[in-house]
């Protein structure tokens, strides 16, 4: 299966297992966007996970939005075990929308502080 | 720990902060008398007039400690953190704002030409024909005027100097206060590093516990002001987002014993690395439903997010800030 480069797995046990914490350090790291792959409504091995993590999305997105973080940039989506084209299709169409949107560019604050010193 | 001769000396120091801390030590009420007894306060200009030349003219390190409440938000601040750095053994983060960012870290959604604006230019009690903005230098009649640079970025001290102790809460309470001091003086502190408070969640601490459910579900976010409120009962329950899950020990449940939600004043236990990302996971996990349209609903009823979860902790969170480049774009 070939899909566009730019992406880097983190393999989880379950969408449930994706703390908010995790895509906040990766946008803080780094990457210019996150894609987080679940199993469909209803195919949770356990339960609840993949709607723990749609609630938790919905709200991280309002809070990322306000943070100057635009929407596209944070996704969600249902992909099963058997689905490898649709893991190639989400992966080069987010590539591709992010690539529009440019680099999330997150500057260090204390640089700020460097540069009025020095003018 | 070298002690000179005499009482141990500290300094209490305030930089972007309410006063509420230093109101907080006051509230010691008679027992700061037994802390005045043990130690001279040799700097503290909200009480007392020592100056910035005299903190100067002491020796490197002839401070046991300073207690610096308040974030670092201009230049001046940043100054002074620095130079108490440098004359104490200890520095210490007193209070939310130098320990996590606390209320002013919320402008960190806007920036120094946006504060600006609106407080110079726009506010409605402001008159400023001319438009006036402050100006670090400005030269009239021959003598030039300055004033601290104010930074786009309100900071923790330990985004600045090296902390070694923090001292939680929006103030402060008393008891956390003592403790802390005691163990000053005993010599008996934690690891650097440590809050000097619980590392266990306030739910563990809160004389409601017992009534919280084993599974809770938030079938309706409600404010404060929009319920009358069981004084007797869990407030997550009751549908009040209370932060107690995420939020460190040691107030004694203060804010909920006066039957208010916790605010999450005493920041994350030491386990937690954004406390905001934590308490919205929490949230979302107890969030009634599976539809996501009733999700939706449910947490519209949340009206402000980042006001909400990181009430005092968003300059100390993974993101520290809005995007910058956003606000020049006049996006979000």
């Amino acid at each position: 299966m070939k899909y566009a480069p730019n992406a880097r797995v983190i393999r989880v046990m379950c969408s449930g297992r994706v703390d908010p914490q995790f895509v906040l350090d990766a946008f803080a790291l780094g990457a210019d966007g996150v894609l987080i792959g679940g199993c469909h409504p209803g195919d949770c091995h356990y339960m609840e996970g993949n709607y723990k993590c749609l609630r938790r999305f919905l709200l991280l997105r309002r809070v990322l939005r306000e943070l100057g973080i635009e929407e596209e940039r944070l996704r969600l989506e249902w992909i099963s075990a058997s689905e490898g084209e649709k893991v190639r299709a989400v992966i080069n169409d987010m590539t591709e929308t992010i690539r529009g949107l440019g680099p999330l560019r997150l500057e260090a604050p204390e640089r700020e502080a460097v540069e009025v010193e020095a003018s | 720990m070298r002690q000179p001769a005499g009482k141990p000396k500290v300094a209490f120091y305030w930089c972007a902060s309410c006063g509420g801390c230093e109101e907080a030590v006051v509230d010691l009420a008679e027992k700061i008398l037994d802390v005045v007894q043990a130690l001279d306060i040799v700097f503290w200009p909200v009480a007392l007039d020592f100056k910035r030349a005299d903190v100067e003219s002491m020796p490197d390190g002839s401070l046991l400690a300073s207690f610096i409440n308040g974030a670092v938000r201009t230049s001046e601040q940043e100054e002074m953190v620095l130079l108490l750095r440098r004359k104490s053994q200890l520095l210490i983060a007193f209070g939310a704002c130098a320990q996590i960012g606390g209320v002013p870290g919320l402008a960190n959604l806007w920036d120094r030409e946006s504060i600006f604006h609106r407080i110079y230019l726009e506010s409605p009690t402001t008159v400023n024909p001319e438009g006036v903005l402050p100006q670090v230098r400005i030269q009239e009649d021959g003598r030039e005027l300055s004033l601290p640079v104010f930074y786009d970025t309100v900071r923790p001290l330990d985004q600045v100097v090296e902390v070694d102790y923090y001292i939680p809460g929006c103030a402060p309470t008393p008891k956390v206060i003592l403790h802390a001091v005691q163990a000053l003086l005993r010599g008996e502190l934690p690891p650097r590093g440590s809050v000097l408070a619980p590392d266990r969640a306030l739910c563990e601490e809160c004389p409601r516990r017992d009534t919280k459910p084993e599974k809770l579900l938030l079938a309706e976010i409600r404010r404060p002001h929009e319920v009358f409120i069981d004084e007797g009962k869990c407030l997550l329950a009751q549908g009040l987002l209370c932060l107690g899950p995420a939020t460190r020990a040691g107030c004694e449940a203060l804010c909920i014993q006066g039957n208010m939600p916790c605010t999450g004043c005493f920041g994350p236990t030491s386990r937690v690395r954004d406390f905001g990302a934590k308490i919205l996971s929490a949230v979302a996990s107890i969030t009634g439903s599976n539809d996501e349209q009733e999700i939706e609903r449910i947490l519209s009823q949340i009206p402000d997010p980042v006001g909400t979860f990181y009430r005092y902790s968003l300059p100390a969170s993974l993101l520290r800030r809005r995007r910058r480049e956003a606000l020049a774009e006049g996006k979000g």
